[in-house]
């Protein structure tokens, strides 16, 4: 059986691979900062395979996860110069190669597809043979994978340093968005075990007048959108504001239809993950991917529509789910 | 009360624009403090978290390969081969993407498209392409606002498909802990079948917006080609 964890070790190794580079790029005045955040990353995913298991503390795990917070955040990490092509190879190269191109690229996509939908049903010996539950992730890095050795044959290009650095340089522009979600997880996890839950939900049912059906709705999925800002993803959310809002006053006292509310909320939720710069995975990482000067122009282009279908997550939930 | 002092922490943090990694680590660290959790066990949670997210930094893995390609010229071919669609404008080309993002996540299919392996190589070159193709080099702004919605079709096209798919994290997250919480029964079809309303209010309005900014690239685009002396000095600068 194919094992996620197998691939966690494989992205570790190539952080790895890749802090070793970025250590030795005198390009980057910061050099060493930034080789030791992405270290710290690379060693992190491959030491975590025993945290989740139980089989080591993660106590340390926690020192290294802030002692990159520090490197990112007070600025030590930086940049090099990337050693790429000119734009005049490129367009060289394009007219070279032509359409070819696109087959390592849409190998990715389609070896994804392939192990989600046919490789998932298959089995060796009465085992899956891809991880249960991990099927998409392991297609990407299946597709990816097949990808670089489909590009490399085609390119005849023979150094792997030439991709790995091509990756790096991409890692570099991205630098601490790489790291916030991973970091946010671990926000929520302490918000819920320290009640900051149950606080907000007191709050919400103490501001919330009885026996007001629209109110209640907008609180509900106003209040998804607004703690969704915050916590950057509607996950978190969505249980605090259920259990204050939702579930006893919306399903309970208003007999809505449960499964409407319920998943009209978590989408009013997800309004407010289009615009929360929490959600550097979605947000903010695209704007260093695509070499943006505003970093906030994804959420500035999402902005009017995520309000627009708050509205109507409110309006349809007032409409259809009572 | 006091542990609320977490979201003040992360509220704060941002309207003073510290780094957002800064404001997360200070908040979790005081609010699991004054939560009474002890210091191991908020390194444990920091420790912890790392280990059971790291499902959302994989995509770095595609990088690579992505980069190598670019440096044999796919964005440059990209924007060559959305240049023999004559039709196919920006907007249209992206309320395109936007369609099929959102039905490829409504089956499933969420790690199939993503900013990483499919908006940087493909979708952004292509949309600008397809406006190059009209007016020319484009200027730094309309450069600017044409990734960014070419991001945006993404992230929409996304949250608003994968919620029809029953085998989705959210959808699961919902059936999960309404089940467990209030010892009801609520399947995940249901779920799934109450997110399509939402999908369609979004594919129609972004798709709209998409489309929109044909007409405003033609507006600003078409005036710039007419003072010629301004793009010019500034090409000069």
């Amino acid at each position: 059986m194919i094992k996620a964890e197998w691939f966690y070790w494989l992205v570790g190794l190539s952080f790895l691979v890749m802090a070793a580079q970025m250590f030795t790029d005198r390009s980057n005045p910061k050099r060493f900062g930034t080789a030791a955040f992405w270290g710290l990353i690379g060693a992190g995913f491959i030491y975590s395979s025993w945290v989740v298991n139980k089989q080591a503390p993660a106590e340390p795990l926690g020192v290294a996860v802030l002692v990159m917070a520090v490197l990112a955040g007070f600025g030590f990490t930086g940049r090099g110069t990337p050693r790429t092509s000119t734009p005049e190879q490129r367009t060289a190269s394009a007219a070279k190669f032509g359409s070819r191109l696109f087959i390592p690229a849409l190998t990715i996509p389609v070896v994804a597809m392939i192990c989600a939908v046919g490789v998932k049903e298959l089995s060796i010996g009465g085992e899956p043979l891809l991880q249960e539950g991990s099927e998409t992730i392991l297609g990407l890095g299946i597709g990816s994978i097949a990808a670089l050795v489909v590009a490399m044959v085609m390119l005849r290009e023979k150094r792997i340093a030439v991709p790995v650095e091509s990756g790096r340089s991409m890692l570099e522009s991205m630098g601490w968005a790489m790291l916030l979600p991973q970091m946010l997880a671990t926000l929520g996890t302490i918000f819920q075990v320290s009640g900051v839950g149950a606080q907000v939900g007191k709050i919400t049912t103490a501001v919330l007048p009885d026996n007001s059906l629209y109110i209640a709705i907008v609180v509900y999925c106003v209040g998804m959108f607004l703690f969704t800002l915050v916590m950057g993803n509607a996950f978190a959310a969505f249980p605090v504001m259920t259990a204050a809002v939702g579930w006893p006053v919306l399903v309970g006292h208003f007999h809505g239809n449960a499964p409407a509310v319920l998943a009209l909320g978590m989408l009013a939720g997800f309004c407010g993950t289009l615009v929360t710069p929490m959600a550097a995975n979605f947000n903010i990482v695209p704007a260093a991917l695509l070499e943006l000067k505003d970093q906030y122009g994804p959420i500035k282009a999402q902005l009017p529509t995520a309000g627009v279908l708050l509205g109507c997550n409110i309006v349809i939930m007032a409409l259809f789910a009572f | 009360m006091i542990v609320l002092l977490g979201v003040l922490v992360v509220v704060i943090g941002f309207a003073t624009k510290r780094n957002p990694l800064l404001v997360v680590g200070v908040a979790g660290i005081a609010t699991g403090l004054l939560g009474g959790l002890s210091p191991g066990k908020v390194l444990a949670a920091f420790g912890q978290g790392f280990a059971d997210s790291r499902a959302v930094t994989i995509f770095a893995i595609t990088l690579p390969v992505i980069g190598l390609l670019e440096r044999y010229g796919l964005q440059e071919q990209a924007r060559n081969l959305i240049a023999r669609f004559g039709k196919l404008t920006t907007g249209r080309f992206l309320a395109l993407y936007l369609g099929m993002r959102q039905i490829g996540a409504a089956l499933g299919l969420t790690d199939v498209f993503g900013h990483a392996q499919t908006v940087r190589p493909l979708a952004a070159p292509m949309a600008e392409g397809a406006a190059e193709r009209k007016y020319g080099a484009l200027p730094q702004k309309a450069r600017e606002r044409i990734r960014s919605l070419a991001a945006s079709a993404d992230n929409v096209g996304r949250f608003f498909g994968e919620d029809v798919f029953l085998a989705v994290g959210s959808i699961l997250l919902i059936t999960g802990f309404v089940n467990t919480t209030y010892g009801t029964h609520l399947e995940p079809l249901h779920l799934a079948l109450w997110a399509i309303p939402t999908a369609v209010c979004a594919f129609v309005f972004h798709g709209w917006r998409l489309l929109r900014l044909d007409r405003q690239l033609e507006r600003e685009l078409r005036a710039a080609d007419a003072a010629p002396d301004t793009t010019a000095a500034e090409a000069a600068k």
